[in-house]
């Protein structure tokens, strides 16, 4: 096993009564294995990406329980130890790609900047690492790319960048937080195609994260469904989503044509 | 870029010539006369008349204004009307000592507020946020020239570590530096508390921004994160308030040369409005609406330079 997760619990103590965000979370994933966390906003999903890479970094949060990631439990690790995870072991791609890059630093220093961290190379080593990523991650010529900034680039672009840098180090657990909601509905198969065809080039594990059910079953072995901070349903996706036990997940699947032509609309990409 | 900074530069003369305009209509429309000033009640009628042709003074506004125009941007300012010297000279003088305390000045704002906005920022909630949060709205809500007389009085009164009496440049560089420090400092002041709140919540604002989640993502420490990151962000706008506080700097200046008797611009500029020696006062005059036109100009251009989203716009 690669990644285990048992009770992870994520609790707010800053706004009076203590708010559990998440509710004693559990999780197997193997190398290479592509998994799903499904529910809607508020569901605790993206709160359980943040706790497994350490990102929570407010006194007022309390993070219990562990994840036990190749031998070493990520929540007993002290913010120095998780550092050296961070960027190397396990990536992050967030949801939102048009803020989610720094918006005064070019782009080749933003997909190298976890070999710059993590590792010692020359300044031609680290800018071949970044524009092999680069190509991985499906950006069309990464050599000009490369000088350009953020505000120079679409949002699909963005998110490929995104994905580059998240990609430079070969992590074994790419964690993909809503990846592509902020997408056209066109860019987003895209993007989707790219993560599969990077699970089995590289065979870095995924666990992705989204509110569309569908999304899920495309990409995904397996999925866990959250609401509320609980998982209330997990299982292989097939079984999940064409025989779901829950009221709940029928509810996120029976939706699902509903919140695409609400997002029709996009001007993304 | 270019083009953007073409129609900038000439916003710029526009803003220039109109200042120009006003600075010379408005000393020819107020009561009163240079020649009352300069030649004494005792003039004969005959005197004033050669006075005022001898300076120009008898031809039409607009004929003057173009003569002055057309001078002035070759440099040859005129001469005063109350002193034997060319307007220049006498404006060069003094211009002198003011830009020296308004560099000083300049100076400490940079070394007093950067350390002390970063400190507050990285450690919010914290002594020195806390001490910094009290201190700067303090210092901020006290003009100027209270904070010089205030200055004046614990060094020089309580503490008797500062001798009130100028020392010319010429005379004694060192010297000239140690007095320039004090009504440097209270110039400083006020601007430095500004630039504290401004870099804080600066700093913090772009702290909390996505891309900051990213760099940590990434495995960058919290420093790292603050000097890669967030610092360059934060200082767009505190790079363009301080280049458009230079020309606040000048003008606070003027205002505390009084307080500590300094022979500089302001104390020139009040001299002569009283003299009704206008060709000094309108060189001033312009002179200072050039250094705080510059200086926006300049805020623009770092502006374009630091932030790669205004580009081409």
């Amino acid at each position: 096993m690669m990644l285990s997760v048992r009770d992870l619990s994520v609790v707010f103590a800053d706004r009076g009564a203590p708010f559990t965000a998440v509710d004693r979370f559990n999780l197997d994933m193997d190398r290479g294995e592509v998994v799903g966390i499904v529910g809607e906003s508020g569901s605790g999903k993206s709160m359980t990406a943040h706790a497994l890479m350490g990102l929570i970094r407010r006194a007022q949060v309390t993070v219990s329980g562990s994840a036990v990631f190749e031998g070493a439990d990520l929540l007993a690790l002290s913010r120095e130890e998780m550092r050296q995870y961070q960027g190397r072991d396990l990536s992050i791609i967030f949801q939102e790609p048009m803020t989610s890059l720094n918006p005064t630093m070019r782009i080749g220093k933003q997909v190298e900047e976890s070999l710059r961290i993590h590792e010692k190379l020359s300044k031609e080593e680290r800018k071949v690492r970044a524009l092999d990523a680069m190509a991985l991650a499906g950006l069309p010529d990464p050599e000009s790319v490369y000088t350009q900034y953020p505000h120079q680039l679409s949002g699909g672009m963005r998110q490929r960048v995104m994905i580059a840098s998240a990609l430079v180090l070969r992590p074994r657990l790419l964690i993909a937080d809503e990846p592509t909601t902020a997408l056209d509905v066109t860019i987003q198969a895209q993007i989707l195609e790219t993560l599969r065809d990077i699970n089995r080039r590289e065979g870095a594990a995924i666990l992705f994260i989204s509110h569309d059910l569908g999304v899920v079953k495309a990409l995904c072995s397996r999925v866990v469904v959250m609401k509320t901070g609980k998982i209330v349903e997990s299982g292989p996706v097939e079984d999940v989503f064409y025989h779901p036990r829950e009221d709940y997940t029928k509810l996120l699947i029976s939706s699902r044509p509903a919140r695409k032509k609400l997002r029709g609309g996009d001007t993304n990409g | 870029m270019g083009k953007a900074l073409l129609k900038r530069g000439g916003l710029l003369i526009g803003t220039m010539l109109l200042v120009s305009v006003l600075a010379f209509t408005a000393f020819s429309v107020i009561p009163g006369d240079p020649t009352g000033s300069v030649l004494g009640t005792e003039a004969t009628d005959e005197q004033i008349a050669t006075f005022r042709a001898q300076n120009g003074l008898d031809l039409p506004v607009w004929q003057r204004y173009w003569d002055w125009l057309t001078d002035f941007v070759t440099g040859d300012f005129g001469d005063s009307y109350k002193y034997d010297m060319t307007v220049a000279e006498l404006v060069v003088t003094q211009a002198k000592v003011t830009l020296v305390m308004a560099g000083i000045a300049f100076a400490l704002i940079v070394a007093i507020s950067l350390p002390l906005g970063l400190i507050a920022a990285r450690h919010q909630g914290g002594i020195v946020d806390k001490l910094v949060t009290v201190l700067s709205q303090v210092a901020m809500s006290v003009p100027n020239f209270v904070m010089g007389i205030g200055l004046l009085f614990l060094f020089a009164v309580v503490l008797s570590w500062f001798r009130p009496e100028y020392v010319p440049i010429e005379e004694d560089l060192a010297g000239h530096l140690r007095f320039m420090v004090l009504p440097a400092l209270a110039v400083a002041l006020p601007k430095s508390a500004m630039t504290v709140k401004l870099l804080r919540g600066s700093i913090l604002g772009e702290m909390g921004q996505d891309y900051i989640r990213t760099a940590y993502s990434k495995g960058n420490s919290q420093g790292s994160a603050l000097w890669r990151h967030v610092l360059r962000n934060a200082m767009i706008p505190v790079v363009t308030f301080l280049a458009m506080a230079i020309g606040d700097i000048m003008a606070g200046s003027i205002v505390v040369e009084q307080v500590f008797g300094i022979p500089g611009l302001g104390r020139m500029l009040i001299s002569s409005i009283g003299n009704r020696d206008y060709p000094v006062v309108q060189a001033i005059v312009v002179l200072l609406a050039a250094v705080v036109v510059g200086c926006n100009f300049l805020a623009d251009l770092l502006y374009r330079i630091m932030d790669p989203r205004i580009d081409g716009r």
